[in-house]
């Protein structure tokens, strides 16, 4: 019977020859991911369960990137709980300090998620790997401890959507503005359970940084995961990366899909999400007259070197607006040392930019730039909701990293158009 | 667990996790430092006013966003007894399944009110409301998550299997 890619990556770790949609599974796992703040009380309860060791000290991996550097004595005190058991459990990848970078641009950068692989991390945006043609979802705490132990998880195969992209892209218009635009249309529970498989022309032609940015965002519609079928452009991308062997998974023709839905993205301009939701998506060229006083380019979502090239380019030669506070976030250790040799970090520092060290920070109202009440920001993060980035009358507005750049020069929410 | 008797606490559609716990409360995981901060930024108050019991009644996708398990913690911790919402977010639920927070599932949520009293009959999946003595049914919990339940969530599931010497 003809499957989709995820059912198919299902299948093959749970080895079967065939998996149906709503069918408990019990699947081995490549790699089990968590952080700072998720995998304390997975170690927890990994202890009160009388284990001893991990199931394979390779697959287990931990970064310690939500609340570093260490932003008060409590995160200092999970990252240390972290830290020992990272080191008692010998494992091979754990992150902190300078060879630490925000997980879903940093396991993909190190070539430590691949294609084909079966990945459950225990933060929501783990959903990111399907860039790269992975089953990889987001799990809580316990499902973490209980991968740890046993290298297993249990998973209810879920219906999967085809949205197709076809047409020419205008500009400034990236991965970000498609999974913004997807999100509006079928809301944030529009994908619930389910797994969003992106494909057509458009996404063919698209980057590997867009592809990670749109399957990071699949959570945001309540998909299970998002997935990209590998190509060459993913040949490309984990070639030189990749320690071990990996697979390449397409879908049948024949595959059956819950929904098949297809934009012309011709239509599609730079979107930006309203607070409170991503589902509360308009063109930026509706945005209208919105002051805002601060700026976040990076996260997940947009901190690749990509990102902050397209950022650059919109700011190069020019100066945020006075009361904008403009912060520049790369995902990685590697992205950094990129976009300082290309001389990107002069461009953000003529524009006033404040460069931080790779976190997760004000994404989720940590630390690095929280808001107060009453304030605005635009960030190229994944949420806008209600609290996010610091007072719970605060809001922010998510765009790509172009349209984030063009807002901080303007002072308000606008397009790069705008500054031409 | 048969039969609960609570308060109901409302609240609308998409109730994310940054509402049930903020995120910068986590530096921890401390169960009870957790609960103090419960809904904070959906209802001011919340986790003083909650009672032993109560139940928190939502609309649709009631726990999208992060996954953190400080969520279905913080509302143990605050004392809750159950959740009752249209739908749940997908990690949201399996997470609630795994901690042991009992949920479920109920189309008519639209019906209930702040205030009212709810006697939730789990084996019958059916909930009343006291005062106007109207019978809601829910959605049956799936065979797995029910024997979960009965193991006493995930963990304990493991751990029977670490015992066994069958892994860890």
């Amino acid at each position: 019977m003809p499957m989709t890619i995820t059912e198919k990556i299902l299948a093959a770790h749970a080895d079967r020859e065939q998996v149906e949609p709503g069918e408990l599974i019990n699947a081995r796992i490549d790699v089990a991911l968590g952080n700072d703040i998720t995998a304390p009380i997975a170690i927890d309860a990994f202890r009160k369960s009388g284990a001893v060791s991990v199931f394979d000290r390779d697959k287990v991996v931990l970064v310690s990137d939500h609340f570093v550097p260490n932003k008060d004595i409590r995160s200092a005190m999970q990252v240390k709980l972290v830290r020992k058991f990272a080191r008692e459990q010998g494992l091979t990848h754990y992150y902190e300090g300078g060879q630490m970078g925000i997980e879903h641009a940093l396991l993909p950068e190190k070539g430590i998620v691949l294609p084909g692989d079966l990945v459950i991390g225990a933060d929501s945006h783990t959903c990111t790997y399907g860039g790269l043609g992975a089953f990889a979802t987001g799990v809580g705490s316990t499902d973490l401890a209980a991968a740890m132990i046993t290298g297993e998880v249990w998973l209810k195969v879920p219906e999967s959507m085809r949205i197709l992209f076809h047409g020419k892209r205008g500009p400034w218009v990236e991965g970000k503005d498609l999974i913004l635009y997807l999100i509006g249309e079928i809301g944030v529970d529009g994908a619930l359970y389910k797994a969003l498989e992106f494909e057509g022309e458009v996404i063919e032609e698209l980057s590997m940084a867009g592809r990670l940015t749109m399957a990071n965002m699949a959570i945001e519609a309540g998909a299970k995961n998002g997935i990209v079928a590998p190509d060459k452009t993913t040949r490309a991308y984990v070639s030189g990366r990749a320690q071990r062997v990996y697979q390449f998974y397409k879908s049948d023709a024949e595959a059956r899909y819950s929904a098949v839905i297809d934009y012309d993205v011709g239509k599609i301009d730079p979107q930006v999400a309203f607070p409170h939701l991503p589902e509360n998506t308009r063109s930026v060229k509706e945005a209208g007259n919105i002051p805002i006083d601060q700026v976040v380019i990076g996260s997940c979502t947009n901190g690749r070197i990509e990102d902050l090239r397209s950022a650059a380019a919109v700011l190069a030669g020019k100066k945020a607006a006075a009361d904008v506070r403009l912060i520049v976030i790369p995902a990685t250790p590697g992205v950094y040392r990129q976009a300082m040799a290309e001389g990107l970090f002069d461009v953000f520092l003529d524009a006033g930019a404040v460069i931080s060290p790779p976190t997760c920070g004000p994404c989720l109202g940590g630390h690095m730039g929280i808001l107060a009440q009453g304030e605005r920001a635009v960030a190229t993060t994944n949420r806008n909701f209600v609290g996010r980035m610091g007072h719970p009358e605060s809001e922010v507005y998510l765009a790509n990293p172009s349209v984030a750049a063009a807002s901080a020069v303007l002072g308000r929410i606008g397009s790069p158009e705008e500054l031409r | 667990m048969d039969k609960i008797i609570g308060s109901v606490w409302k609240f609308g559609d998409d109730v994310d996790t940054d509402l049930i716990i903020p995120a910068r409360y986590l530096n921890t995981s401390d169960p009870q430092e957790l609960a103090k901060h419960c809904m904070e930024d959906a209802q001011s108050g919340f986790s003083e006013r909650v009672r032993p019991g109560d139940i928190i009644v939502a609309g649709k996708n009631f726990g999208c966003g992060s996954s953190r398990e400080h969520a279905p913690i913080a509302i143990k911790a605050a004392g809750v007894s159950c959740v009752v919402a249209k739908s749940f977010a997908r990690i949201f639920y399996r997470n609630a399944f795994n901690m042991g927070l009992p949920i479920l599932e109920c189309p008519e949520t639209d019906d209930l009110v702040t205030g009212s009293r709810l006697c939730i009959d789990f084996d019958a999946g059916i909930i009343e409301d006291l005062q106007s003595a109207k019978k809601y049914s829910t959605r049956p919990i799936p065979p797995f998550m029910q024997e979960l339940l009965a193991d006493g969530g995930l963990m304990q599931h493991i751990a029977v299997r670490v015992r066994e010497g069958r892994t860890g």
